[in-house]
């Protein structure tokens, strides 16, 4: 077993039951998260990619607690998360925080940005009043926002500020795992430039790890060290970034990475247009979930699931045919 | 408009930024000026009034309009005005303490509802549709008939035909608000149920409980008058709006002021205070702000 392990992540599942009728009948499962295992290691930041739709939102609120699992552990520093009381996970919470997506929703209206900031210091008991304006002023410099701003609320601030608002949130108790949640993908292209790069800045800084969701490819290759592809709740590929953006093995990231845009019109590439819709999650299809979009799909892929299996150099995939192309 | 976008600045705090609108809303400011006459009318009764609304005068009864009794007087002999004056404090206290009592209660049960869910949403939730069931009116006769009728009676009568209401509105808003991503934000901060409640739900709710507590002021007042009129209300011979226009229905043809007067002043009160609802509504939705 490695040491330096932060996050450990086994077969974790999510269902949310599909309710018909009057008497509320559960009429299946949607299975949003099916059986997600992965390791993040201490200052490290773990992309995890893939499709709308496609759980990495949910994977990232199970693995907080924010919502229950169905089924699986979370070892957080070696504590099993899924097994703690609610009085004992609150006490850890402070080391695990987390980065919304829409900066509009995840600021309460009616607050001011000190009492947002330092909401954290005052529900952990860390700081208080003159303490804790001290530090509230502390981490407005830290994200590049003018400390004389804390009286204001947050309608008086842009997407990208509040962005930084809820950034120097996550800070206020030095956690050592913040899940961002497409921190960047509600931003326009030239302030998600400046957040990722505070963000880059401040992991450097503070040495904590991101679990680091998101859709957008280019940005998770600038940032990330290893990458997960998700697609429909499960994890089809994991390898280290470089490695994964030279040698996709899963025909899904291979996808993927051809519909990343190149600035350059006259290059000519090869694009793989992939056809259909992403298969309901409630039915997803038996075997490989990804056959029924999938250029190399055989018999095999229709009968039995692929499982994880290591290629070397710590890559893994999910496929029967990874050495097709 | 472009006049008013002058006067709004960067600089200009939430607060005066309502102020400044709700000035401009014509309803509303009317609305606001005219309760708080009536407030006020009800606080000085003691000194506003001509006479005092009780002594009786067997030789002065069912006079018309004069300069000693400008709305006249009663079967009894009894200064129209100065009861209407003295009948403004029952209908004041009565509708707004009900509502308060009936928003405490019910936003208490409405938010339990909403955020625990569960069993306990269709308890509450399920009781609080059996309520609703019931006309107003039918409800409070119900309730007064058992607790019998007198000033913190009807408080609390008109106060539970309130409660569903409430309970209602904030059951709904919980719904939605808990879904926010601050709430679950704070979730991951840590924070502890109450707190999340109070602090973060709370105050997202109060402009709406605002809106609808004015607007249902207007509602508690009629309904007291209504169980005044059927005989339920604060008994005679206390003046109450209510009474006064059941006493006057025997003497309609001759002497039409005693009812008529009564009957404009709880017009007008609830009136301002729906006017004042609207208002606040207008003002506190930023769609029909036209900014």
């Amino acid at each position: 077993m490695e040491d330096n392990i932060l996050l450990r992540v086994e077969n974790l599942k999510k269902y949310f039951p599909v309710k018909r009728g009057i008497f509320s009948r559960v009429a299946g499962y949607i299975q949003a998260v099916d059986g997600v295992s992965f390791f993040l290691r201490g200052g490290e930041i773990l992309g995890l990619v893939g499709e709308s739709g496609c759980g990495k939102t949910t994977l990232g609120r199970v693995v907080l607690r924010l919502l229950p699992a169905t089924e699986g552990e979370v070892y957080f520093e070696g504590t099993n998360l899924m097994k703690l009381s609610s009085e004992k996970l609150r006490s850890a919470r402070r080391h695990m925080q987390i980065i919304f997506q829409d900066p509009f929703a995840s600021l309460n209206p009616r607050m001011n940005i000190e009492n947002l900031i330092g909401e954290p210091l005052l529900i952990h008991g860390v700081a208080s009043g003159k303490e804790k304006e001290k530090r509230v002023c502390f981490l407005l410099e830290k994200v590049g926002l003018e400390p004389g701003y804390r009286k204001r609320f947050p309608h008086e601030f842009s997407g990208g500020q509040r962005q930084r608002i809820g950034i120097a949130r996550a800070l206020a108790l030095d956690p050592k795992l913040i899940v961002c949640d497409e921190p960047v993908s509600a931003l326009d292209v030239a302030i998600q430039a400046q957040i990722i790069n505070l963000l880059e800045d401040l992991q450097a800084e503070f040495g904590f790890s991101y679990l680091f969701i998101a859709h957008d490819l280019s940005v998770i290759k600038h940032i990330t060290d290893r990458v997960a592809v998700m697609y429909l709740g499960k994890i089809v590929e994991l390898a280290e970034t470089d490695e994964l953006y030279l040698n996709p093995l899963h025909p899904y990231t291979e996808a993927l990475l051809s519909a990343v845009p190149v600035p350059d019109p006259t290059l000519e590439r090869k694009r793989i247009i992939l056809e259909g819709d992403v298969p309901s999650p409630i039915n997803p299809p038996s075997g490989c979930r990804f056959r029924t979009r999938c250029v190399y799909a055989g018999e095999i892929c229709k009968m039995e699931e692929p499982l994880l299996k290591e290629m070397g150099k710590a890559h893994e995939v999910a496929c029967h045919f990874p050495e097709r192309r | 408009m472009r006049q008013q976008d002058e006067l709004i600045t960067a600089e200009t705090s939430q607060t005066m930024r309502l102020w400044i609108t709700f000035r401009k809303n014509k309803t509303a400011m009317a609305g606001g000026v005219i309760a708080i006459i009536i407030i006020l009318i009800a606080l000085f009764a003691k000194w506003l009034a001509p006479y005092d609304p009780l002594i009786q005068n067997p030789y002065n009864r069912l006079t018309g309009s004069s300069s000693e009794h400008i709305l006249g007087t009663d079967d009894f002999g009894r200064d129209v005005l100065s009861r209407i004056i003295w009948g403004s404090r029952v209908s004041l206290v009565i509708g707004i303490s009900s509502v308060l009592l009936g928003m405490v209660a019910g936003t208490t049960l409405g938010m339990i509802a909403g955020y625990f869910r569960g069993k306990i949403e269709t308890v509450i939730m399920r009781t609080v549709d059996v309520l609703m069931c019931f006309p107003d009116l039918i409800l409070a006769i119900a309730v007064t008939a058992s607790l019998g009728s007198n000033l913190i009676n009807l408080i609390i009568t008109i106060g539970i035909v309130m409660t569903p209401r409430f309970a209602r509105l904030s059951h709904g808003s919980m719904l939605s608000l808990k879904e926010n991503e601050f709430v679950i934000a704070a979730q991951a901060l840590g924070a502890k149920t109450p707190r999340i409640i109070i602090r973060h739900i709370f105050p997202n709710l109060f402009g709406e409980l605002l809106v609808a507590g004015t607007l249902w002021v207007g509602v508690a007042i009629r309904l007291e008058a209504n169980l005044a009129f059927i005989g339920l209300g604060v008994q005679p011979p206390t003046p109450t709006w209510g009474n006064m226009i059941r006493e006057g229905i025997n003497v309609l043809i001759n002497a039409p002021w005693v009812s008529i007067f009564s009957g404009l002043s709880i017009l007008i009160t609830i009136l301002s205070f729906n006017m004042l609802g609207d208002g606040i509504r207008d003002i506190t939705d930023p769609r029909l702000r036209g900014e």
